[in-house]
């Protein structure tokens, strides 16, 4: 059996994590660099995928480096099948990237350092495996697996209410699980040879009876809602980026967020088209309430870092809307260019909320102010980031919302979208207010007077979102190629 | 060099991005580097115009294809993102208007700023701004203004906020990027139902589609609003000006700059640019209109009463703006009905002349403050004789905008007069807002430059600015009086040139001209009256209309109608929702972990008690009933002896009984049973004591 591009890019950084786990505990210098280089060949590995799916596979909608069906559990018909296409690429370069990135976030964490970059591989390896796995049974371990390393991660080296966030984290995407288990068990029962692969599901999926394909269709989404996050099942979010490590929350918001979007695009959206029709309205809604309801929240935050969390609750009901509006070839890519965008812009806001909490020891905005005049360069990147994320021109958040609504406006409720237009206003107010309370007005002397500027190491770790926003918001035709034929295929499906 | 148009903003970029990552410490370097590349921008600017006119000139009145550059940035069937280079008249036109003003305020500010703190960073954001601005009126189609539309509002608050350890500063930058982001939702609106209707965001594709009939007259009504509120946005009209007096928290080069004569104008350039679709639909033509004048006159009357300079000019800025809106407007509902109107020419000329003048008079303004360090203008006076380059700029400006005869603001405010003339309302504010500016204006001329000087410390220290900063002052004075020749009655080239598709020939309308500047010159009068000869006290006027003193001294109370209205309810709702979140959602999942664990301790009790306890109980139940029935066996015949009479008895019965009643009857036999081996059990221990008692 020969191993393809996609199972090396699961099975490097496993290998790190054991590589990590032998190495002496005491060596941190060792420890940091054995884990920064496993993520820099699975970083370098992903970005050669999406270069080389770009030159040769991106004019065909078909899976590319297909490996298997091998038989894995043959009573049960699973099977080891992996394969990517335009959703799953770029989002496998997300992944690597962040994970580099987050890797390097990490250099100052000090207690516990193996367990930290063991538990921190074994994440990428399974975020890596759910965006390449085309069985049922692979992708479901991959999701359930995620959970582990997540949870410790959060619940040792996180905040004051560190256990009580990663239990809540935990049980709320095990909760959805079972929805998801559930569903999958009906699948599989209604197949004719039992099976589990999803492409032939996708397939079949329309043949299904309508009863069967709601509720399917409407398990799946809890599961996958809950991972978004969804208005209401949101509540999860806000206090597992809060406890969790810097690090941590950027993975959090930037990859595993993405997983829910990413697995409605895979599997409940082009299996269930009858069932999708049928809800498209409600998921709008939901969407258009996560816009707004998550930008009101984040104005009334006082936490820094709560403030971005519940942006990412508005900004990911840009992707409901997207998701609602599946007809659309613009709305289908804004989705796309959402995920990476929100990746890029809220990774990096994690990030440098971490360099100032790190450095300040509070991340309440009420406590800072003027620090323009002390932090420079601290400031512009913060305000770079904000501006993107409130959707300015020449970067990828503009992009990708501006396509959502192009998208949207076509084929939904005119007056609906119209509202969910509201969200950029009031994106530009919470960012506003934060950046006017903590970088503009008097700088207090006496209590920040010490405050450093951020260090090469920390510019580092942001450098390449600066690059890859302005690249995503300024040119996104390449972007756009990419993901374009497998977009039409799965609109085509959805249309069934 | 028309060619290489888009040359000209990428400089701009280039400049930006060189000082912000490589100069930013080197003061002279970055700002002669932006200087350098500004006044490139003018001189390609000048000849893009000549090449222009000369196309026009060319073409001896026949139609000329604009130059086009289109790029797509999507590879969608239909609706793509777009960018690209337009030069017609219009931009060419644009072009100057920028790059004059742009190169004008760059060298002006090499004395303004010197000595900032941040003065590299000064020119880096007055670079970015005019990259912005030159892509904003390079932009062929209405996906790209609206990048550049942004793109602007950004530097905007960039540079409002330039002083931002000031509280103020900061309060105005974000008061103005919030404020035009409400305008901008409207600007999206209309974007998406260009895009929806149309498939395209190119202008020549969109207004084809529009006069095609493609769109649906109430969709283009809504998309022509749309457009516009960008437009009320940007360019300060009712209801959204609040943001525009509170911007001159800039530094003035900034105000100049963006906030009276370029940036601000750009809504003005969005009606002009997307007049067709306004022709398209009447009704918002005249929305367009009505926007305008009540924006106007409601400007003019408040800035009659203001006492800080800058705040006069803003005031008029909107006012001024709000007339060249109401021009444009009334071109597009008089052409919607079939009517000749002059207004298109009359607004784009305006936005020139405007440009020149309103430009000069906040630079002007700005060595007023830089000599005097103040903006009140009570405290100012006499300062004609210490600052005479200032002082006489600032006077021939002040003409032009009165419309003094043969200054450019004459000929431009001419035309929109005669615009007006059809709309006897219209027409009737329309010279009640002129007379309003010539008044304010010269009071402001009289209050600074002429009388007794009111503050004798601020006016010992006062002195001309340096010629940096006077060079571009006089520069723009000239202009301010033959910029507007181009217009003269009668001539027709520059109608033609910048005129709407069809040759507009200007016509001298003597009544016309008699009447406009009259009423210019009339307002000067009285304000020399007032101020300056002191025949009518102003403090009686004030103490007579009160109310209306008042209203005009406090904005109308916008500020604090939104206060009220908009922004508290938001705040609010946003704290309500956080505590709904935490309360009620994040209640309701803690609810179902909470309900989760009760039920879970329900269990263990039911465990402990009920299950458990059976298991014991039973357990329990049978020691406890063998340690019962062993005192059944006492080893005593006698007790035996009893028990089988016992037994015989009760069995005899049973038999005699009915059979229902046994299992009573059984437990009954139990009871005895049980009774008597307590019996046997107290004989058997009272022996046991006794015995061992006797052994003691």
């Amino acid at each position: 059996m020969d191993i393809g591009i996609l199972s090396w890019l699961i099975i490097v950084p496993l290998l790190g994590m054991i590589v990590v786990m032998f190495l002496p505990k005491n060596n941190k210098w060792a420890i940091r660099w054995t884990a920064t280089g496993f993520a820099t060949i699975t970083c370098i590995q992903s970005f050669w995928l999406l270069w080389d799916y770009y030159v040769n596979y991106s004019g065909s909608a078909a899976m590319a480096y297909v490996e298997g069906p091998f038989e894995w559990i043959p009573t049960l018909n699973v099977q080891y099948l992996l394969g990517v296409d335009g959703i799953a690429v770029p989002l496998l370069a997300l992944t690597g990237l962040l994970s580099l990135i987050s890797i390097v976030a990490s250099f100052n964490i000090q207690i516990r350092l193996k367990e930290y970059f063991a538990f921190f591989l074994l994440l990428e390896a399974a975020m890596m495996g759910v965006f390449v796995a085309l069985d049922f049974f692979l992708f479901y371990v991959f999701w359930e697996i995620m959970l582990v390393p997540m949870y410790f991660l959060i619940g040792i080296w996180g905040g004051p209410r560190k256990e009580y966030a990663a239990i809540k984290f935990f049980l709320y995407t095990l909760f959805g699980s079972i929805f998801m288990l559930v569903s999958i068990l009906l699948l599989y029962f209604n197949s004719e040879p039992h099976t589990l692969n999803i492409l032939e599901h996708i397939q079949n999926g329309s043949n299904l009876p309508y009863v069967l394909q709601m509720v399917c269709f409407i398990f799946f989404f809890i599961a996958f809602a809950i991972k978004v996050p969804v208005w209401p099942f949101h509540t999860w979010l806000p206090d597992a980026h809060v406890e969790a490590p810097t690090a941590v929350s950027v993975i959090l918001a930037a990859v595993l967020l993405k997983m829910g979007v990413y697995a409605m695009l895979r599997i409940s959206w082009p299996m269930f088209p009858e069932a999708l029709r049928a809800c498209s309205t409600y998921i709008l809604l939901l969407g258009l309430i996560g816009i707004i309801y998550g930008a009101l929240v984040s104005m009334a935050q006082k936490d820094l870092k709560k403030l971005v969390a519940y942006s990412s609750v508005s900004h990911m009901g840009f992707c409901m809307v997207a998701l609602a509006a599946w007809s659309s070839e613009q709305a289908m890519a804004g989705v796309m260019f959402q995920m990476i965008s929100h990746g890029l812009l809220t990774g990096a806001l994690f990030i440098l909320v971490g360099v100032l909490y790190d450095r300040a020891h509070t991340r309440e905005i009420a406590a800072f102010g003027g620090l323009g005049s002390k932090v420079p360069v601290y400031t512009a990147l913060m305000v770079f980031f904000a501006m993107g994320s409130l959707g300015l021109p020449g970067m990828s958040g503009f992009v990708s919302e501006f396509l959502i609504f192009v998208g949207a406006f076509g084929v939904l409720n005119q007056y609906l979208v119209g509202i969910g237009v509201l969200g950029i206003l009031l994106g530009a107010a919470y960012l506003l207010r934060m950046v006017q309370h903590v970088f503009l007005g008097p700088f207090n002397e006496t209590k920040w007077g010490g405050l450093t500027e951020i260090n090469v190491r920390e510019i580092l770790t942001v450098a390449p979102l600066v690059v890859l926003t302005l690249f995503l918001g300024m040119y996104p035709k390449p972007f756009n190629i990419l993901i374009s034929e497998t977009m039409q295929n799965l609109i085509t499906l959805m249309a069934r | 060099m028309t060619e290489f148009a888009y040359l000209i903003p990428l400089l701009q970029l280039l400049s930006f991005v060189m000082i912000i990552f490589f100069l930013r410490w080197k003061e002279k370097v970055s700002s002669g580097l932006a200087v350098t590349m500004s006044v490139a921008a003018w001189v390609m600017s000048v000849w893009v115009l000549i090449e222009t006119i000369c196309k026009y000139i060319g073409a001896h009145g026949a139609h000329v294809e604009p130059f086009e550059i289109t790029y797509y940035l999507t590879v969608f069937p239909k609706i793509n993102l777009e960018i690209g280079i337009l030069v017609d008249a219009l931009t060419a036109m644009m072009l100057l208007v920028v790059s004059t003003i742009g190169a004008c305020v760059q060298i002006y500010s090499l004395g303004y700023m010197r000595g900032d703190k941040y003065f590299s960073r000064f020119f880096a954001y007055l670079s970015l701004f005019l990259f912005s601005m030159f892509g904003l009126v390079l932009a062929n189609n209405f996906f790209m203004i609206f990048i550049f539309w942004e793109l602007v509002g950004l530097t905007s608050y960039l540079l409002i906020g330039f002083y931002f350890e000031k509280k103020s500063a900061s309060d105005a930058g974000k008061k103005a990027f919030i404020t035009n982001r409400i305008g901008d939702l409207g600007f999206i609106i209309g974007l998406l139902l260009i895009g929806t209707y149309a498939g395209t965001f190119n202008y020549r594709e969109v207004f084809d589609a529009v006069s095609g009939g493609v769109f649906p007259p109430e969709v283009l009504v809504v998309a022509a609003i749309g457009l516009f509120c960008g437009a009320i946005g940007k360019s300060a009209q009712f209801p959204l000006h609040v943001w525009l007096p509170d911007a001159m928290e800039g530094p003035t080069p900034v105000s100049a700059l963006i906030h009276a004569a370029t940036m601000v104008v750009a809504g003005v350039y969005l009606v002009a640019r997307g007049m067709d679709i306004f022709v398209g639909s009447a009704d918002a033509a005249f929305v367009v209109a009505a926007i305008g004048l009540i924006t106007s006159f409601m400007a003019a009357t408040i800035a009659l009463t203001q006492n800080d300079i800058k705040r006069v000019l803003a005031y008029s800025t909107v006012s001024q703006l709000g007339y060249m809106i109401m021009a444009l407007g009334l071109y597009g509902y008089d052409t919607a009905n079939g009517i000749h109107s002059p207004g298109y020419y009359a607004g784009t000329f305006h936005l020139m002349t405007h440009a020149f003048f309103k430009g000069l008079l906040f630079l002007a303004a700005g060595s007023v403050i830089h000599a005097v360090h103040t903006n009140d203008i009570r405290e100012m006076g006499g300062l004609l004789k210490k600052m005479p380059k200032t002082g006489w700029t600032f006077l021939v400006a002040s003409a032009s905008i009165s419309g003094v005869p043969l200054t450019a603001g004459f000929f431009s405010k001419d035309e929109i007069v005669a615009a007006a003339a059809h709309h006897p309302v219209f027409y009737f504010f329309t010279l009640l807002i002129a007379f309003m500016t010539a008044f304010y204006m010269w009071r402001l001329c009289f209050m600074t430059f002429f009388g007794k000087p009111r503050d004798a410390e601020k006016f010992d220290h006062a002195h001309e600015s340096p010629a940096t900063m006077t060079g571009p002052l006089v520069f723009l004075g000239v202009l301010a009086v033959i910029g507007g020749w181009v217009g003269i009655p009668g001539m027709t080239g520059f109608s033609e040139f910048v005129f709407h598709g069809e040759p507009y020939h200007t016509h001298v309308d003597w009544v016309n001209i008699l009447i406009a500047s009259s009423v210019g010159l009339g307002g000067i009068y009285l304000a020399w009256l007032m101020y300056l000869k002191k025949a009518i006290s102003a403090d009686k006027i004030a103490q007579t209309f009160r109310p209306l003193y008042l209203m005009s001294l406090n904005k109308w109370w916008f500020d604090e109608l939104y206060d009220i209205v908009f922004i508290r309810p938001i705040l609010t709702l946003g704290r309500f929702l956080w505590t709904f979140d935490a309360r009620v959602i994040d209640g309701l999942v803690n609810g179902v972990a909470w309900f989760t664990l009760f039920w879970a301790e329900m269990k263990q009790l039911f465990d402990t008690y009920v299950i458990d306890g059976a298991v014991n109980g039973s357990g329990w139940l049978v020691s406890n009933l063998g340690q019962a029935l062993r005192y059944l066996q006492t080893g005593r015949v006698q007790f035996y002896t009893l028990f089988i009479v016992l037994m015989i008895i009760v069995l005899a019965t049973f038999r005699m009984l009915p059979t229902g009643t046994w299992l009573l009857w059984t437990l009954t036999f139990l009871c005895a049973a049980l009774l008597l081996g307590l019996i046997g059990r107290r004989t058997v221990t009272n022996t046991a004591h006794t015995e061992s008692e006797k052994q003691a």
